[in-house]
């Protein structure tokens, strides 16, 4: 009954959509053998903190929580426009490690009734000659797009799209290229 | 594990309810007697004129608050901050424009989130901070996934063919009323149309009014929700409230003309009268909404 919430202003909570992530590691390999573009081990979780003591508490304890297996510990980063980046970092063939505690941050939030805060979840990649990309996880959605820049606030759409058409068959990739935002100075990247 | 801490309030949505409710009794009253004493013609031709604004209600509202679309490139902070909170919401990623004003404003329309702009003037962008504009565009999105637009122009509907119809009657009545003098019965029915009319319009303009304060309430509480920042939304109300109060938001569609009807007296002693005719809630109210929010995020899920 859409039409029905939106006459009477009711707002859904939007629910995310943890499950793709999981496919990542495949495409990982895919993206190795048709492209030379290979993991980072780096890997960051974007979410809007909400104000209030509630949030700091779980933010907290999602903190202890990757920091408990003895690994590199997790590094917090407010960018401008005010989401919280956490950024795990793993041995460059430990993609189902990382992946597993990216999911772990989500499903932690989510738990804890604070799933819309879920922006997006970044797996850094390397192509050929020191050139960054990102694939970017959209909750919301359960897809994927990937995210290159090139120097200031430009983007190496070529190398973007040369990455969609790679991990096409593995991922759910974004069709509607107006999602594809820019995370300009992610970490992870 | 409890899920989400993003409850309903169900007195809104239970209040608007019925104010749509109403709108809808009084549709239904002003067009059976339009129907029956004159035809369908006035109904199709104001609808046709809404349904007009409606339509392009994006380039209407932009022209008229001279709005221009700007690119990621011209304004990549405006475009980010929208990018993002679409990103949250799960929604298309409306046009945005900006205004070049310094009156502290911001506006979203059109007729579908699919055909939606978001318009910020250059003023509130002057004053506002980052998490404070992200709050108010935040509340503008809500607008747009709320279909306010359309819901507010089907809500004017019945307001515009009362007060069209008390014209049509009221001038039928003095020009056409003498050539019929000897037709029986023809003054009384004019009188009928013009008591309803007048009456319906009373009611409506009420009720729209009503119906358009719960919206502004329904959008600062989804906006909210949105970013988990309720204080940045509020702090952003209070900044600009101060600046608003002086600047007429007096609409086209309130030029009518029985605006005069409403200033009798018949209203309950402890009743503000510009509490009800207002658009947009009082500052308090909003604020206190805003609080509840800021409290409910921190209760344990």
């Amino acid at each position: 009954m859409k039409w029905l919430d939106a006459a009477l202003g009711r707002s859904k909570e939007t629910k995310p959509n943890l499950d793709s992530l999981f496919a990542l590691p495949d495409a990982a390999v895919t993206l190795q053998a048709a492209m030379s573009v290979r993991p980072t081990g780096r890997g960051a979780v974007c979410f809007r903190a909400a104000e209030g003591a509630a949030f700091s508490q779980v933010q907290g304890d999602l903190q202890q929580l990757l920091d408990a297996d003895g690994g590199p510990k997790v590094e917090v980063s407010t960018d401008s426009y005010g989401f919280t980046w956490l950024l795990v970092t793993h041995e460059q063939d430990e993609l189902p490690a990382l992946v597993t505690e990216l999911h772990a941050v989500n499903s932690t939030l989510q738990d804890n009734g604070f799933a819309p805060a879920l922006l997006c979840s970044l797996v850094g990649f390397e192509a050929q000659g020191d050139r960054p990309v990102g694939l970017v996880y959209l909750y919301k959605r359960g897809t994927f797009y990937p995210f290159a820049p090139k120097g200031p606030e430009m983007r190496d759409n070529t190398l973007e799209l040369q990455v969609r058409a790679a991990v096409g068959a593995d991922l759910p990739i974004e069709p509607d290229l107006a999602r594809w935002f820019p995370v300009w100075g992610a970490p992870g990247l | 594990m409890a899920s989400s801490r993003y409850l309903p309030d169900r007195g809104l949505t239970a209040r608007m309810g019925g104010t749509i409710f109403l709108l809808g009794a009084l549709f239904v009253v002003l067009g059976s007697v339009l129907v029956y004493y004159f035809s369908y013609w006035g109904v199709i031709f104001i609808g046709g004129f809404l349904v007009v604004q409606w339509f392009y209600s994006d380039r209407i509202a932009l022209f008229s608050m001279g709005g221009r679309e700007v690119t990621p490139e011209e304004a990549p902070q405006l475009h980010a901050i929208v990018d993002r909170l679409c990103a949250l919401a799960d929604m298309p990623k409306p046009k945005v424009a900006i205004a070049d004003t310094d009156v502290p404003n911001a506006f979203a329309t059109g007729r579908s989130p699919q055909r939606a702009v978001v318009c910020a003037t250059t003023g509130i962008m002057r004053r506002l901070d980052e998490r404070e504009l992200e709050g108010v565009l935040s509340h503008e999105l809500s607008h747009v996934a709320h279909r306010d637009v359309t819901v507010m122009t089907l809500a004017a509907f019945v307001g515009v063919l009362a007060g069209f119809l008390t014209r049509m009657a009221l001038y039928s009545g003095m020009f056409g009323g003498r050539r019929n003098n000897n037709d029986n019965g023809g003054a009384p029915i004019i009188l009928i149309i013009t008591l309803v009319s007048v009456i319906v319009y009373a009611l409506s303009f009420l009720l729209t009014r009503t119906l358009s304060r719960y919206r502004e309430l329904a959008a600062d509480r989804a906006g909210a929700f949105l970013t988990g920042q309720p204080s940045a939304l509020a702090s952003a109300l209070v900044k600009i409230s101060g600046e608003m109060g002086r600047i007429p938001t007096k609409d086209l569609r309130q030029a009518e003309p029985f605006n005069a009807f409403f200033f009798t007296p018949a209203i309950a002693p402890g009743f503000s009268i510009s509490s009800l005719f207002s658009t947009h809630p009082s500052l308090e109210k909003r604020l206190d909404q805003l609080g509840r929010i800021s409290a409910q995020l921190n209760n344990p899920a």
